[in-house]
């Protein structure tokens, strides 16, 4: 399985963590990750503040580099502000001929083209779940994270907005309570909690605008986890990682809270479960220290009352769940889980 | 407070609303608004909006262009999707937020200038470089708007420089004149119309 | 194209000025003049135009005519066949023209209401009255097609619109079978607590109605039974109907209820207590069934599962279980059919950010109906999902999955009032504090906004804003453990968090999940959204495009209760007076198969969209059947051997129209030379 692979800025230094454990997953699931010849900056969310022609062309580059190479039409991006840049801008300019024109004029002066459509712009999570699959990553599983509450955090663009050339898939899991990583986690062997706040806002750049404000929205978030005695917050985006990690502390300092919720990468934990070496993931280069929540892998941590919900017999009874995660059910019970 | 003179056409010069539908991409469904307020509901950085996004769309129709690029609402947009992804008349709020972003700096009018200025500071580095370079662009910040509270997130500097996270030079592409080719034939078609 | 030659005919023209609707754009003297000069050789013998043909002197002009001037054939030029076909025909068959020897081209929908070159107008006018002309000539005196109405009506849904209908027709003394699907009649009103704006208990208005439909000489009550095929047309349809098995022995059952009694295995009931309360596998959905008789749930019942237990059938005193009871088929021939099959509930599960099926204390509006209601699960208690616990605040979110693009983008009409209903309840029950999150306040029925009023009168909290978010993740320590509701109050412009209890949301109403299926059964149309299309949404909400079948009720679209048994004593009104003609005349414009040229291949059959076009499988030819063929003319224009002609719209004749639309030279460069 052969991708293209967009790292985005932040993976080279802040998020090299990020980086580092993806490759080394890849490895064993055969998943090969071709780096754009030359890649520049998506523009995040700030070049289209100024700019909007040049900012679809600013992405369109690399659409094109990525095209360069006519085996290869599918492009993995690992950040969910690239992943959406790189979707929205590939679908504007499919579903307008002005627009395309426009930006393939501007690409031309570089040298360049790309035709819509021919790049296909998937989350890195969404390879992981759906071209992996959840039956090979259970096979390789040698050490489960048993004992480990995790809470699952999606962050927003990688959800929202749903968007895709393709009417069938306008988005690769739900906008509002996605579930594929939360099955992921399970797979891993983890417990997951059911994290209300897990496709909000971390805010993005708000803390260069207004850190109260910013201060606020994280509060929000690891209050939201600590609430539901999570050990640690999982996510998939650079961005989240460096707002619940890095501002964890004056977040602390404002409120006079004292959390430490640490905030890995799901692909620094998939190698644990593979039995990976942690320092090779980059698990350490996290501000709040992960490792005094993951010396519990493997010990059985007792779950405090308040977490478990018993049914009780007077009670009213609830609606079934929509059913929406059928083929994972189904591979738990194929897999003994 | 006096009452608002409310003129579409404005001896044929373009109302604001129709510059606000125009210079945003696609169908952006602005006119559908119902005022229903999922989009200020939902909106994480909502409350510390001078005027929620619902507000700022009644002002758009309402043509008090002033007010709205002035009003903080657009730089407080995290951009999470939350209102496009629930409105139940299918705008593209987000991309409109966009939009009066670009109007505001294009024409110089907003109040708090953090925000732009941050904005265009990012850019700078994106358009000399070809990527974004954090170091660079907290340092011109803080410098610019943030100085007092440098001494708040000095632990969170050093945790980052202590970790190995923090790149203390610009990576430059290889293909940047190229990429500078780009974006000014961009910028010059976008002018052109 | 060569034709026989035909007797010349004797052809009146008449242009209508529709006042300045037409002769605004159109030369109406210029037409006329054209008319009766050129088309004379055509057979035209006067040519006339006049300000509104429709009016009683216009018609009388036509009539006058016609026996002056022998006329043989009419052409009108004027409005749209769809509005004064019928008064023009009407005026030739006074005068003893045949009607359908009369013609009307439309020179104002397809000319002066959709150009602005007038010139271009005229021209075009004459055109199409030309065509009228050319066509005319080959129209055939028709005669209306007879066809005799069978006494007995079906009435399909046994809610409160379909018991209506039922009434009214056994009232006149007609024979009605009403089948219903579910174990007894009485449908959603039978779940609600109270109705509004009246909050008249809705069982006690409602039963009264079924136990006479139930015990009405004239109605046959076919319960847990659904219709499985429709063959035939108006005044003659055969209906297959399927009885499914009770397990019971209606002639033996007394209704006692030792058998749900003794019964031990308990199911969730999800359709009359809306999943909130239980049911056995042996039941009754509720005590005032109609009819009384108890059904077994096979897919739950630990004998026909495991093939243990037979408990009921141990204690029923009469010996009334029959676990050996198979499904009957019942065919029964009607001469109208009424479908009030009505609507299902918006599954608010859908929309995730409201938290229904997460969030323990999020209900849907009919689950807080089984909870207000005194027979219901909690004996009227309004208490949250623990059974117990009264709650102090409550919340309702009204348009959940209406009026919203990405669900339902209609207005389900009644949760506005339903919601104000619900904050009513909730007040006088519980005296919690009541906050109604709304986009608008849809008041429009008698006695409605007075309702209003008074909610406004109890003290509850008006909140206009569509709701964001409904969440357990509490910010502060008085959001802990509790729900709160999200939303942006737009009249004060600030977005607030509502820690309340308990939320309920008043979710839409959509068509049945089978609706498009049943639709095509009965072949009738279905709008994209699943409701039944109405003949005129102005002025005919009861009858279909398809002769003989009906609508009542929320399957025509989402309404209250008094609209519902209107539209149904509407319904049944039409087919009462049906019967009383005891004929009916169809339009003659139909198709009809050459045998002798069709060569068996069969598209047209399942092109039919009235289902009319049968085959002979011994003669391998199709023929249609003259009473459901609507004229469509989509036969006529598939048959690969061209071995159907639509009477009314034959080849010929539109040929022949063709040739008389040509005849005007309309092109741009004829238009410079003539101006």
């Amino acid at each position: 399985m052969k991708y293209n692979y967009f790292p985005g800025c932040s993976l080279e230094k802040n998020a090299a963590a990020y980086d580092v454990s993806t490759k080394a997953i890849a490895d064993p699931f055969g998943l090969e990750l071709v780096e754009i010849e030359d890649w520049n900056c998506c523009g995040a969310t700030e070049y289209i503040s100024l700019n909007l022609l040049a900012s679809y062309a600013l992405v369109a580059r690399n659409l094109a580099q990525a095209s360069k190479n006519k085996d290869l039409t599918q492009t993995i991006a690992p950040c969910s502000a690239c992943y959406l840049n790189l979707r929205k801008t590939d679908k504007y300019m499919y579903e307008s001929s002005d627009l395309n024109q426009k930006v393939n004029t501007a690409l031309a002066a570089g040298g360049l083209s790309y035709k819509p459509g021919t790049q296909k712009v998937r989350h890195l999570l969404d390879v992981v779940v759906n071209d992996i699959g959840f039956e090979k990553i259970a096979e390789k599983v040698t050490k489960p994270l048993t004992g480990l509450r995790i809470a699952p955090y999606y962050g927003c663009m990688i959800v929202r907005p749903e968007l895709s050339i393709s009417k069938d898939s306008l988005s690769f899991d739900d906008p509002e309570h996605p579930t594929t990583l939360d099955e992921l986690l399970k797979v891993l062997g983890a417990e997951v909690v059911d994290y209300p706040l897990k496709a909000n806002c971390c805010g993005g750049h708000m803390t260069q605008i207004n850190d109260v404000t910013a201060f606020e929205l994280l509060h929000r978030l690891i209050k939201g986890a600590a609430d539901y005695q999570a050990d640690l917050i999982v996510t998939l985006c650079p961005m989240c990682q460096f707002n619940l990690d890095a501002f964890q502390g004056p977040m602390n300092r404002h409120f006079g809270t004292k959390f430490s919720m640490p905030v890995l990468y799901f692909t620094q934990m998939i190698g644990l479960a593979l039995g990976m070496d942690a320092k090779k993931l980059g698990i350490g280069d996290e501000l709040i220290d992960a490792r005094p929540v993951l010396a519990k892998i493997g010990v059985q941590v007792p779950i405090p009352e308040s977490a478990k919900k018993r049914p009780d017999k007077e009670a009213l009874p609830m609606p079934s769940p929509l059913k929406n995660s059928e083929n994972i059910s189904k591979i738990k019970e194929e897999i003994g889980q | 407070m006096t009452t608002i003179q409310y003129t579409q056409k404005n001896n044929g010069k373009k109302s604001f609303l129709e510059e606000v539908i125009e210079l945003t991409p696609g169908k952006s469904n602005l006119e559908m608004c119902i005022q229903c307020g999922t989009c200020g509901g939902s909106c994480p950085s909502g409350a510390d909006m001078d005027h929620t996004p619902r507000a700022i769309f009644q002002m758009i129709f309402a043509g008090m262009k002033d007010i709205v690029l002035k009003s903080n609402t657009p730089w407080y947009c995290v951009s999470c999707y939350y209102c496009t992804s629930r409105c139940p008349q299918e705008i593209h709020i987000t991309d409109l937020m966009y939009t009066i972003k670009r109007i505001a700096v294009k024409e110089n009018v907003y109040d708090d200038t953090t925000a732009p200025d941050f904005s265009k500071t990012f850019i700078n580095w994106v358009e000399n470089y070809g990527r974004s370079f954090e170091l660079g662009l907290m340092s011109i910040h803080i410098l610019k708007h943030t100085r007092l509270k440098v001494f708040k997130i000095t632990e969170m500097g050093m945790g980052m420089v202590t970790k190995g996270r923090m790149s203390f030079t610009p990576n430059k592409i290889k293909g940047l004149t190229d990429l500078k080719a780009i974006l000014a034939k961009a910028k010059e078609l976008e002018v052109a119309g | 194209m060569k034709t026989e030659k035909i007797p010349q005919q004797r052809i009146g023209v008449y242009v209508c000025h529709c006042g300045s609707n037409i002769a605004g754009m159109v030369d109406v003297d210029d037409v006329s003049q054209w008319a009766g000069k050129e088309l004379a050789q055509d057979g035209v013998v006067i040519s006339r135009d006049y300000k509104f043909m429709c009016s009683s002197l216009g018609q009388e002009l036509i009539e006058k005519d016609i026996k002056e001037h022998e006329l043989t054939r009419v052409v009108v030029g004027a409005c749209s066949p769809h509005l004064h076909e019928a008064t023009f025909r009407t005026a030739c068959a006074r005068a003893d023209l045949n009607p359908y020897l009369c013609e009307l081209v439309s020179i104002r929908e397809q000319v002066s209401w959709v150009h602005t070159d007038k010139q271009a107008a005229t021209e075009k006018s004459k055109a199409i009255i030309a065509g009228g002309v050319r066509r005319v000539v080959h129209h055939e005196p028709l005669e209306p097609l007879h066809v005799p109405i069978h006494p007995a009506s079906l009435v399909v849904g046994g809610g409160i619109a379909g018991i209506q209908a039922a009434l009214e027709i056994a009232n006149a003394g007609y024979p009605v079978y009403l089948v219903e699907r579910e174990p007894t009649i009485g449908g959603h009103m039978a779940q609600f607590d109270k109705t509004f704006p009246t909050l008249d208990c809705s069982a006690c208005i409602l039963t009264p109605r079924m136990v006479e439909a139930g015990n009405h000489p004239n109605i046959t009550l076919l319960t847990y039974s659904e219709v499985e095929k429709v063959d035939g047309y108006v005044g003659n349809f055969v209906v297959s109907i399927r009885k499914r098995a009770r397990s019971v022995k209606e002639d033996l059952c007394t209704g006692c209820g030792v058998c749900w009694e003794k019964c031990p295995k308990k199911v969730i009931d999800d359709v009359f207590e809306a999943g909130l309360g239980y049911r056995k596998a042996v039941y009754t959905p509720f005590p005032q069934a109609v009819p009384k008789y108890p059904v077994i749930d096979r897919e739950n019942c630990t004998y026909y599962q495991k093939g243990t237990c037979k408990a009921c059938e141990k204690f029923c005193p009469t010996g009334a279980i029959d676990f050996a009871q198979e499904d009957q088929m019942i065919t029964v021939e009607v001469g109208n059919i009424i479908l009030a099959t009505g609507w299902q509930l918006f599954d608010p599960r859908r929309i995730h950010n409201y938290g229904y099926g997460r969030l323990a204390n999020v209900f849907s509006s009919l689950e807080f109906e089984r909870l207000s209601n005194a027979a219901g699960p909690t004996s009227g208690n309004v208490v949250l999902r623990d059974g117990k616990t009264v709650p102090k605040s409550v919340a309702i979110v009204h348009c959940v999955g209406s009026r919203d693009k990405k669900y339902n983008s209609y207005c389900s009409s009644i949760c506005c009032m339903q919601s104000l209903k619900f904050a009513h309840l909730v007040e006088e029950k519980t005296g919690a504090t009541v906050y109604n999150c709304y986009i608008d306040i849809r008041t429009p029925g008698k006695g409605y906004d007075e309702f209003y009023q008074r909610l406004l009168e109890e003290g509850t909290h008006f909140i206009r804003g569509k709701v964001a978010e409904i969440t357990d993740a509490g910010r502060t320590t008085d959001e802990e453990g509790k729900i709160i509701v999200q939303v942006e109050d737009t009249l004060i412009g600030k977005q607030r968090r509502l820690p309340v209890d308990m939320v309920i949301l008043s979710a839409g109403l959509e068509p049945q999940p089978d609706a498009k299926e049943v639709a095509k059964k009965f072949g009738i149309s279905c709008s994209a959204d699943g409701w039944y299309i109405e003949r005129h949404p102005k002025l005919d909400p009861v009858a279909t495009m398809t002769e003989g079948i009906y609508l009542a009720g929320c399957v025509q679209g989402p309404k209250d209760i008094p609209a519902s048994v209107a539209q149904g004593a509407a319904a049944a009104a039409r087919v009462i007076g049906k019967i009383q003609q005891k004929e009916i005349a169809l339009e003659p414009v139909r198709a009809t198969i050459n045998e002798d040229q069709c060569s068996g291949c069969r598209i047209c059959n399942d092109l039919c969209p009235f289902n009319a076009i049968l085959f002979h499988e011994d003669r391998m030819v199709s023929e249609v059947n003259p009473a459901l063929c609507q004229g469509c003319g989509t036969c006529v224009a598939a048959c690969p051997a061209g071995a159907i002609s639509g009477t009314g719209f034959s080849n010929e004749q539109i040929l022949s129209q063709v040739e008389g639309l040509l005849m005007v030279n309309l092109s741009k460069e004829a238009a410079i030379s003539q101006g």
